[in-house]
């Protein structure tokens, strides 16, 4: 038995991997990933100060909030890429923190992840791109790769565009492509970063419905850092709204729609004034325009 | 005074700290090699293209010019003597010994150093090394470790292409046109260089080769994930490099001497 690989159809594992320690997942709890206490902060700036939640498996989970409370912080210090300074990041019943490189290269195996920005390997061609993951950890032939690999463009519509280079891409197909990367390895969790920037009505529309399609059909759970309410709101089943280091509201779309709370309200309907401050801390406007340090 | 020997106690620890880095870092793609040059030697065949033969024509170029430099001084130098016959052995041994290594090296950093560090520096600053990381693939052996080989390898043969030029350029201006003759030109340099002389040239390639590869991957890997950052990274590879090479070779030519 392969570590963390339980998925019905997950590919098979190099060998030497097979002789490390084995760290099984509770594949059956109902919580995929339990945050507790969670505390963190960059040099002198607070980040998070105890955050608690829970990621139900199966659902499609967002994290909402201000630009700056540390959403994409969040999904870094859930895959390990940060440690955290107190506080623990259960996965499927594992404590992230004690996973040695090997295991966590491992549990990482279940993982994909979309970057803001793609994050496409330039010296690799489209196909190549998607490969990838295959070639690193699979000894599937060519023949198969090819198979999976013009599949998965096939499902973001860009089967076409198997040769082009990265640089040749649009943002948004570009964002296609580093998706169709991310389920390559048929995942457990994926990780969208910021999905919906940039993209023309058309793709947002056909990454919407590629996120709940593959999250109802394959039963990945996923989890969504985004700041666009409405598409949000289409998709997720559970959201969290961060704001100030901790979790100021969760719940369905709907139940945050019509929360009483002021933040909740002002972030859903996108209120310049509220108990977020639209200005940054700033000396006197008056002042400063018409004071001593204006002459 | 106290604010100055402050700053400079802060720039020592500063120092020390990555100066220690560094060599954390340079085990860690030493250690990575050996797997990397059995197991995926293709990686290290492009990377020796990338820097080794994309770098053909500035070694190329310089080192004409290099050994027509030296044709020049050496006949006005040795014609004083009435050995102007010796300036084949001349050119050969600084050729072969010092500047064959040195100034490959030099124009290593200038044209492959940059591009390493560089292109290392982008790719940590559009997240391509964190999305390896997440797709479980270490990027040490996978992009630095392929791209230090490649410098390593391709050193050594850019070395053996500078001296050979030069030697050529050096023949073109002594004996085409200054008039020396050919075959004292080609004998006293096969009668006095011997394999001794050549190993030394050979070690200087190999150790600046270690050395310059090395910065740049460091230099690619530890930039600062910004345009300004990338650029910072490139300007101290080509710093750092040549520093580094000018003490290395005073240190091999003190001890081979």
């Amino acid at each position: 038995m392969l570590c963390y690989a339980v998925a019905e159809g997950t590919y098979v594992r190099q060998g030497p991997q097979k002789k490390q320690t084995m760290k099984q997942l509770d594949d059956s709890s109902h919580n995929l990933i339990e945050i507790r206490n969670l505390k963190f902060s960059r040099g002198h700036r607070v980040i998070f100060k105890g955050l608690d939640l829970d990621i139900k498996r199966g659902e499609v989970t967002a994290f909402m909030g201000p630009s700056g409370t540390g959403k994409t912080t969040l999904l870094r210090l859930i895959t390990r890429q940060l440690i955290p300074e107190e506080g623990t990041i259960h996965i499927g019943g594992i404590d992230i923190a004690t996973l040695n490189m090997a295991e966590l290269y491992r549990l990482r195996q279940r993982f994909g992840m979309l970057f803001q920005n793609g994050a496409l390997l330039t010296d690799l061609n489209v196909f190549e791109n998607v490969a990838f993951p295959l070639r690193e950890h699979t000894k599937l032939t060519n023949r198969l790769i090819r198979h999976v690999v013009l599949t998965k463009l096939h499902a973001v519509g860009l089967r076409g565009a198997a040769d082009m280079l990265p640089s040749e891409l649009s943002g948004g197909m570009a964002r296609r492509v580093a998706l169709a990367r991310a389920m390559v390895m048929d995942p457990d969790i994926l990780i969208y970063d910021e999905p919906f920037v940039g993209l023309d009505p058309i793709s947002m529309g056909v990454i919407v419905r590629l996120v709940r399609r593959m999250n109802d059909t394959l039963g990945i759970t996923s989890i969504i850092v985004s700041h666009d309410v409405a598409e949000v709101s289409t998709v997720a089943d559970c959201s969290f709204l961060i704001s100030g280091g901790k979790v100021a509201a969760s719940g369905s779309p709907d139940e945050l729609r019509t929360a009483k709370s002021e933040l909740v309200r002002q972030f859903m309907h996108g209120m310049a004034d509220g108990p977020v401050a639209f200005h940054y801390q700033a000396p006197d406007y008056e002042e400063q325009l018409l004071g001593r340090d204006a002459e | 005074m106290t604010s100055v020997v402050r700053d400079l106690f802060n720039t020592s620890v500063e120092f020390v700290r990555t100066f220690g880095a560094f060599q954390l870092f340079s085990l860690r793609v030493l250690r990575h090699s050996p797997e990397v040059l059995l197991g995926r030697f293709g990686l290290v065949v492009k990377q020796v293209f990338n820097t080794g033969a994309l770098s053909l024509v500035i070694i190329m170029v310089c080192g004409l010019f290099v050994g027509g430099v030296l044709g020049l001084q050496g006949y006005s130098n040795l014609a004083r003597f009435n050995a102007e016959d010796s300036i084949g052995v001349f050119a050969a041994f600084g050729l072969i010994k010092e500047l064959g290594p040195v100034i490959t090296a030099l124009l290593f950093a200038g044209r492959a150093g940059t591009a390493l560090a560089s292109e290392i520096g982008l790719m940590k600053a559009t997240d391509q090394l964190s999305a390896m990381e997440m797709m479980a693939v270490n990027p040490v052996p996978r992009v630095l470790v392929p791209r230090f080989l490649g410098g390593v390898i391709a050193m050594p043969l850019l070395v053996a292409v500078f001296s050979m030029i030069g030697l050529f350029g050096t023949h073109l201006v002594a004996v085409e046109l200054l008039s020396v003759d050919v075959g004292a030109f080609w004998q006293q340099i096969q009668i006095t260089v011997d394999m001794e002389d050549i190993n030394e040239g050979i070690i200087k390639s190999i150790v600046f080769g270690v050395a310059a590869s090395m910065i740049a991957v460091w230099e690619g890997y530890n930039a600062v994930p910004t345009a300004e950052g990338v650029g910072r990274a490139t300007t101290r590879t080509v710093v750092i490099t040549a520093i580094a090479v000018l003490v290395f070779d005073f240190m091999i030519t003190a001890v081979m001497i």
